[in-house]
């Protein structure tokens, strides 16, 4: 089965020769959310703005809902909403106003009520006659997702939803989010926030450097690639590890009171009853233990790196 | 066709001009009435006639055509390079319309802005001096088209604009001269036939000459000419229209 979004080695070069985007492949699924994480210049906007019309792609393609965004631009536009990383909203105009504008202009007919729905939706009713000026940066960023969803769109693209924005609004953004999803739209958002993608994605993906590195299920990419981290807090500090326990991959804390053990979850042997008993035989008595497991940043930052890695090999 | 894309924008655009009605408005009657008083009145005194027509009345046409003009192309020019200036520019190019519906909604603004402050002037200028339009379909038309495809100038300067010195030195150092050298204040008979031979490369002498016909039936250039020139005028404004929406030159990249 095809997915909502189709993106078909899709290559941007700008004018200037920097290669944008180097032959991205991507299969967006109906209904799902999915984070597409990369460092600063890693290719997210230009994959979203040419996906959106914005930027005219150099080759490949792009098909939305089964419509080429190129040929049949009209059909494939109108399922789309964009919420852009900037803030960029024409200051002198009314809340209502610029929501209702960008309806008319994806080819909805006028409807108060549907407008008024929408504002309530973003907690925006008692703004909706304000000057965008007179609005927080954080309402502004509710204008943006209010105007892209004023169409009723399928898919959603929000570019760095939560950039700069503090905790507790990001954490209603992503409220919002949670609730668009129930309401079935297919959701594509750009983060370098490791978190936002642990915390809202179905699946993700990782660009960098114009290339999809890998799409995968959040939760089985963090099973696959996860690693733990046991801290054994130590009754007496230790000055050095026993020679007993040298092989055995223990790393002993910066004040030896501690003891640093990473494994790998899938391995067959996680090595940890060896240690136990290893830890017993050399008379070491633990007060504590605790686990940690990985986050999606590091296995993000490993990604990355041994990307670069290969590239300049 | 996406028609309620095409409402949008033009609903937005006389948004602004209504928001900002005074200055709209206020402006150009102004500044018409001035003229009227140092044209008219100062230096009219001594004229008296030209071609049989009171020069008071005279100069009538070639001032609504110059503050139509101008405020046309300043109009479309603002209203596109704006949303370029502050970024809202991404929503029009990522929505389902083609350049059909952009230029229809923003120049359709801007010209009926431009054409909204013409009547306004004409009007005006009944407080000021005795007149009779003979011909005032020929009239209206002329108006029309002089908004419409200066409107698209103001379009197209408004998209090549990459600040905003660039948006006001065309109005300024074109328009502006070719107005006032394109026989508004004047009949072009009064110049010596060295500059009325250079005087017929300004396209805005047809323009007003033509308007003008309209007006008292007296012409520099055959009517026809005129409506030939204007006609042609559009025509080349919807040309470079096209081309920019086809190669997104400055918009998209």
């Amino acid at each position: 089965m095809s997915g909502i979004v189709e993106v078909d080695g899709l290559a941007k070069r700008y004018d200037g020769g920097f290669e944008a985007l180097k032959g991205v492949d991507l299969s967006i699924r109906e209904g799902e959310i999915l984070a597409l994480l990369g460092p600063n210049g890693a290719g997210k906007t230009t994959l979203i703005s040419t996906i959106c019309g914005i930027t005219v792609p150099t080759d490949g393609a792009v098909r939305v809902g089964g419509h080429d965004v190129v040929r049949d631009f009209r059909a494939a536009r109108r399922m789309i909403g964009l919420v852009p990383q900037e803030i960029n909203l024409e200051p002198f105009e009314k809340v209502r106003d610029t929501v209702a504008f960008s309806r008319g202009l994806f080819g909805a007919p006028r409807d108060d009520a549907k407008v008024a729905a929408v504002l309530e939706a973003l907690s925006l009713t008692d703004k909706a006659g304000s000057q965008i000026k007179e609005l927080s940066g954080g309402m502004k960023r509710r204008v943006l997702i209010a105007k892209a969803l004023s169409h009723d769109p399928k898919v959603l693209f929000l570019d760095e939803p939560t950039a700069g924005v503090d905790v507790e609004l990001r954490r209603g953004m992503w409220e919002v989010v949670a609730e668009l999803k129930r309401r079935g739209v297919t959701i594509i958002l750009t983060t370098h926030y490791i978190e936002e993608a642990e915390a809202i994605a179905d699946r993700i993906a990782v660009i960098s450097k114009g290339r999809i590195l890998l799409v995968e299920e959040k939760d089985a990419l963090m099973a696959r690639m996860g690693r733990k981290e046991m801290v054994l807090e130590l009754s007496e500090p230790l000055d050095a590890l026993p020679p007993a326990l040298r092989a055995s991959g223990l790393a002993l804390g910066a004040d030896g009171s501690s003891l640093r053990y990473v494994y790998d979850v899938h391995a067959e042997r996680t090595g940890i009853t060896r240690l136990l008993s290893d830890l017993q035989a050399a008379g070491i008595r633990v007060r504590d233990v605790t686990t940690r497991q990985s986050s999606l940043e590091e296995i993000f930052t490993g990604l990355v790196d041994h990307d670069a890695r290969e590239a300049a090999e | 066709m996406n028609w309620s894309a095409v409402a949008a924008i033009y609903r937005f655009e006389m948004a602004r001009f209504f928001r900002t009605i005074t200055q709209s408005l206020v402006s150009p009657v102004l500044s018409t009435s001035l003229y009227f008083v140092v044209f008219g009145a100062a230096i009219g005194s001594r004229i008296d006639q030209v071609e049989g027509v009171p020069y008071g009345a005279f100069i009538v046409p070639g001032l609504i055509m110059l503050t139509v003009l101008t405020q046309a192309t300043s109009n479309a020019s603002f209203g596109i390079y704006f949303p370029k200036f502050i970024g809202t520019m991404y929503e029009i190019l990522s929505a389902p319309i083609g350049y059909v519906e952009i230029v229809l909604g923003y120049v359709g603004a801007a010209a009926t802005k431009a054409l909204f402050i013409g009547v306004i002037i004409l009007v005006t200028s009944f407080f000021f001096v005795d007149m009779t339009i003979l011909h005032p379909l020929v009239m209206v038309a002329f108006l029309i088209l002089t908004c419409v495809s200066f409107a698209l100038l103001g379009f197209i300067i408004g998209i090549w604009a990459k600040n905003f010195e660039q948006l006001q030195l065309v109005p300024l150092l074109v328009i502006t001269p070719l107005v006032f050298l394109g026989g508004s204040f004047y009949s072009i008979s009064m110049l010596p036939p060295f500059w009325q031979g250079v005087t017929l490369f300004n396209p805005v002498v047809y323009l007003v000459s033509g308007f003008r016909w309209s007006f008292f039936g007296t012409a520099d250039v055959p009517v026809a000419i005129s409506l030939v020139a204007i006609a042609a005028f559009l025509g080349i404004m919807l040309a470079v229209t096209a081309w920019i929406f086809r190669t997104g030159w400055r918009l998209k990249q």
